[in-house]
């Protein structure tokens, strides 16, 4: 079938800092890194060389190459299982990624865990994911005051699936993030599927990037197979970060182009929507942009071609002569000892500034802290701003059921506002009387149509009741003072309700 | 064996004491901070943190929203740089909002990939003050099942600071229950200098011949008001204080059992599942020529907590209980 290759976006012209040659040449270097490293795996699975599953990344490589290339040496990723060619950026060497998905002693968690599951603090600044969607949210939210607070000046970045936005660790880490201003990056990786959900099936909202309006945080939306726009987007997102303007939410478009996983022929994608994106794959779309803005030649090409070939040939040959771990290995490292970790935070500000401990500081809330008292927004503020004059993406519309997910559109061709909905006349309803209370209005209490003068009202039954009530035997009574007398420690029967701070 | 004695009344609480180790580790130690909800401005809902943002400002004193997964996420992710995280759940109830987060990320980061996850869950727990089934419950056998976790749960004011440090400077992620009913009720004058009370150590309360009991926290207390009862009838039991549930200190537990070599357990959890099991278990492994009676436990019933004080006054262990079964033990 012939492909037809769309042209790329020309947005990063407007890039801050335009990129060097080598720097392009290095963003096909990685693409395509990832992509024949994720070929060789599909390879070595199909002859039952890779112990667990293995998930494919294939259509998806300028969004992890891209992101992460727009970070400097000292800042925080945490990837997720398919962001293999952001390890690569880091500096991952491909032997890690093989011997994980083979299970071998010479991975970087030795055999105890699998396929992406691995990190580094103390060099390139990685944290490892686990399986379960969104917690890196909360984390990465973490890495980055802890860098702040550090005075380090970093930005951590995560990426986190269009499924994964449905979790809620997403959602409390989002919220923290926003609260305190961190540093903090979100790639919101929509690939269209959560493996086998559809987008529009899981989420109600047109563009998952507004969901950063919630939080009152800075959006991008971007073409998430357009390497270059990626990368500009993310660059900008985290220069705004590392200026302390809060954190960043960046919603790449994308397709997920093999199933969830190995095992998933992906029958339930329909065929029209492959073809869509294999016309916009990442890849062809980038060689035929370094082609026309004449930043290569075949030659070059080939030599890169080349030399992820000679890599690869000694990385899988490493990984596959490399041994299984020995199994007792299983019993180690349960425990941290100070034998195996001296743990210490590294101070790029002065420790003075915050020991010994400030004590002139005045704790108690000030009324300008509080926000807008008596100011009361209005309908239209509340549709179109978010909180931290973060710029907002916020697109008012008609609710009318669910916004069709449609993969056809793509960034670039965002929608004009539309006037919102014309907000229907409510008829004049009666005031629901709650059961049991009603207003406090003299006439009302005594008139007849009070429920409670029915059957169940506050009478002199109810008086008596109080009076003779049992349960004072319970309450903070004449215990309580016996209780006060005799010598603490002592008394472990029954005492004083601790309701304080109760919830 | 050593005897440490309940302590006698005086100078503190257990909140001032968890106070005071806070403080003094976040003087010590820069690293150290503080993170929950309405920990700042409000001291937290027990006031365990009071005055500590005066002390320490917005920067260790951090007040999150409520989102405690967050609040795990976040000190997880900032022990990864260095520091030492002190994360207060609001109510220890709590803490299965962040199940996950403790579980799955915290627990096994060290044994996946080599991260350590030097921070200390805390909070208050435990029943008693009639909380209801959602502010009294004794959640500590999620965790102690739970390798990769410390799981810690003191009886006085002195253990509760002293393990507090440790717990502090431990490289490990460590849950510190509280019981809310011995926040006020116990003072105790603390010793003096940098005190740190060993992780992983019982302490015994009481020695005697007729029989072991083993227990921790607000049990502790139980028991040694049934050990006085007991004695009253001639029945010298020992009792042992477990102080960290996790890892479990089987020397104190053995040499007891060798010396008396009968066995009660008393514990505020519920039954099925509870610690009791365990350590029985431990004993029929290393000890069962050492028995001379069955082992046996008092425990809460399995179920919820209950609100209504007769219904949570039936639900839990009490001296009248623990005399009995003692008793019983006697008699083999």
């Amino acid at each position: 079938m012939a492909t037809k290759v769309e042209a790329i976006s020309e947005r990063e012209r407007g890039m801050s800092e335009p990129l060097k040659r080598e720097q392009y040449l290095d963003l096909y270097y990685y693409m395509q890194l990832n992509r024949q490293l994720e070929e060789r795996m599909v390879r070595l699975f199909r002859q039952n060389k890779i112990v667990g599953g293995l998930y494919s990344s294939l259509g998806q490589e300028a969004v992890s190459v891209g992101t992460c290339f727009a970070l400097e040496k000292r800042d925080w990723i945490a990837p997720m299982i398919r962001n293999i060619g952001a390890l690569l950026v880091k500096g991952v060497p491909p032997r890690d990624i093989f011997t994980q998905h083979m299970a071998k002693y010479t991975s970087p968690t030795k055999g105890k865990d699998g396929t992406s599951h691995f990190g580094d603090l103390k060099v390139r600044h990685i944290v490892s994911p686990i399986s379960m969607l969104g917690d890196l949210i909360p984390v990465m939210t973490g890495v980055a005051m802890a860098g702040r607070y550090l005075g380090q000046n970093i930005v951590a970045l995560t990426w986190i699936g269009d499924g994964g936005s449905s979790t809620g660790a997403f959602h409390e880490g989002l919220g923290l993030a926003a609260a305190q201003k961190a540093p903090f990056v979100l790639i919101v990786e929509n690939n269209q599927w959560a493996y086998s959900t559809p987008v529009s099936r899981q989420v109600p909202v047109k563009n998952l990037a507004d969901r950063a309006v919630a939080y009152g945080i800075a959006n991008t939306i971007v073409d998430g197979n357009n390497v270059v726009e990626v990368y500009s987007a993310t660059k900008n997102a985290v220069s705004e970060c590392r200026a302390g303007r809060g954190p960043h939410l960046i919603e790449v478009k994308t397709m997920r182009m093999r199933g969830h996983a190995q095992h998933d022929p992906a029958e339930y994608v329909p065929k029209e929507m492959f073809e869509y994106w294999k016309a916009r794959d990442p890849i062809l779309l980038y060689e035929k942009y370094l082609t026309e803005n004449k930043i290569w030649d075949e030659k070059t090409k080939s030599e890169i071609d080349a030399r992820i070939e000679r890599e690869l040939d000694v990385e899988q040959k490493f990984a596959e002569d490399s041994p299984m771990p020995p199994p007792e290995f299983a019993e180690e490292g349960v425990y941290c000892d100070e034998r195996c970790h001296k743990i210490e935070a590294d101070w790029k500000r002065a420790k003075t500034e915050v020991m010994p401990p400030k004590s002139s500081f005045d704790p108690g809330w000030k009324l300008e802290d509080l926000g807008r008292l008596g100011e009361i927004p209005t309908a239209k503020e509340v549709a179109g701003s978010g909180g931290n004059g973060a710029k907002s993406n916020a697109i008012p519309r008609a609710g009318s059921g669910l916004p069709a997910q449609s993969f056809v559109n793509v960034p670039g061709q965002r929608q004009a506002p539309q006037p919102a909905a014309q907000a229907e006349v409510a008829e004049p309803v009666e005031p629901r009387i709650p059961f049991g209370r009603g207003p406090k209005d003299k006439a009302f209490r005594e008139s007849p149509d009070n429920p409670q003068n029915k059957s169940y009202g506050r009478g002199a039954q109810n008086k008596s009741f109080r009076k003779g009530s049992p349960e004072k035997s319970f309450n903070k009574g004449g215990q309580n003072k016996s209780f006060a007398k005799n010598p603490p420690g002592k008394n472990f029967s029954k005492g004083p309700q601790d309701k304080s701070g109760r919830r | 064996m050593a005897t440490t004695a309940i302590p006698k009344p005086g100078a503190i609480t257990m909140v001032e004491a968890i106070r005071q180790a806070m403080v003094e580790e976040m003087e010590r130690d820069a690293s150290v901070v503080a993170i929950g909800e309405d920990i700042g401005v409000y001291g937290g809902a027990f006031k365990v943190t009071d005055g500590m943002l005066a002390k320490f400002g917005r920067e260790r004193v951090i007040e999150t929203p409520i989102a405690e997964t967050a609040i795990i996420g976040a000190a997880c992710g900032m022990s990864f740089l260095g520091l030492r995280p002190v994360c207060e759940m609001q109510f220890i109830d709590f803490i299965a909002c962040c199940f996950n987060q403790v579980t799955n990320f915290v627990a096994k980061s060290h044994y996946l990939w080599d991260a350590p996850v030097p921070i200390v869950i805390r909070g208050p727990s435990g029943g008693g003050v009639h909380g209801g089934p959602f502010h009294s419950a004794n959640p500590e056998m999620y965790f102690v099942h739970t390798p990769g976790l410390k799981v810690i749960y003191p009886s006085t004011p002195s253990d509760a600071k002293g393990l507090l440090k440790s717990a502090i400077r431990d490289n490990n992620p460590v849950l510190f229950f509280e019981h809310k009913f011995l926040y006020r009720r116990l003072k105790e004058e603390m010793p003096s200098g940098d005190y740190l009370v060993p992780i992983g150590k019982a302490a015994v309360r009481r020695e005697g011949r007729a029989l072991t009991i083993i227990s921790y926290a607000a049990m502790v207390h139980t028991a040694m008001e049934a050990a006085e009862e007991l004695a009253k009838e001639g029945i010298e039991a020992e009792v042992i204080d477990l102080r960290t549930l996790l890892p479990l200190d089987k020397e104190t537990i053995l040499a007891s059992v060798k010396k008396t070599n009968k066995l009660l357990i008393v514990h505020e959890d519920t039954r099925t599942g509870g610690i009791a099991g365990e350590i029985a278990a431990i004993v029929c492994e290393n000890a069962f020529e050492d028995l001379d009676g069955p082992i046996e436990r008092v425990t809460a019933l399995d179920t919820p907590v209950p609100y209504s004080p007769p219904l949570e006054e039936h639900f839990l262990p009490n001296t009248a209980k623990v005399v009995a079964a003692a008793r019983n033990l006697a008699k083999y």
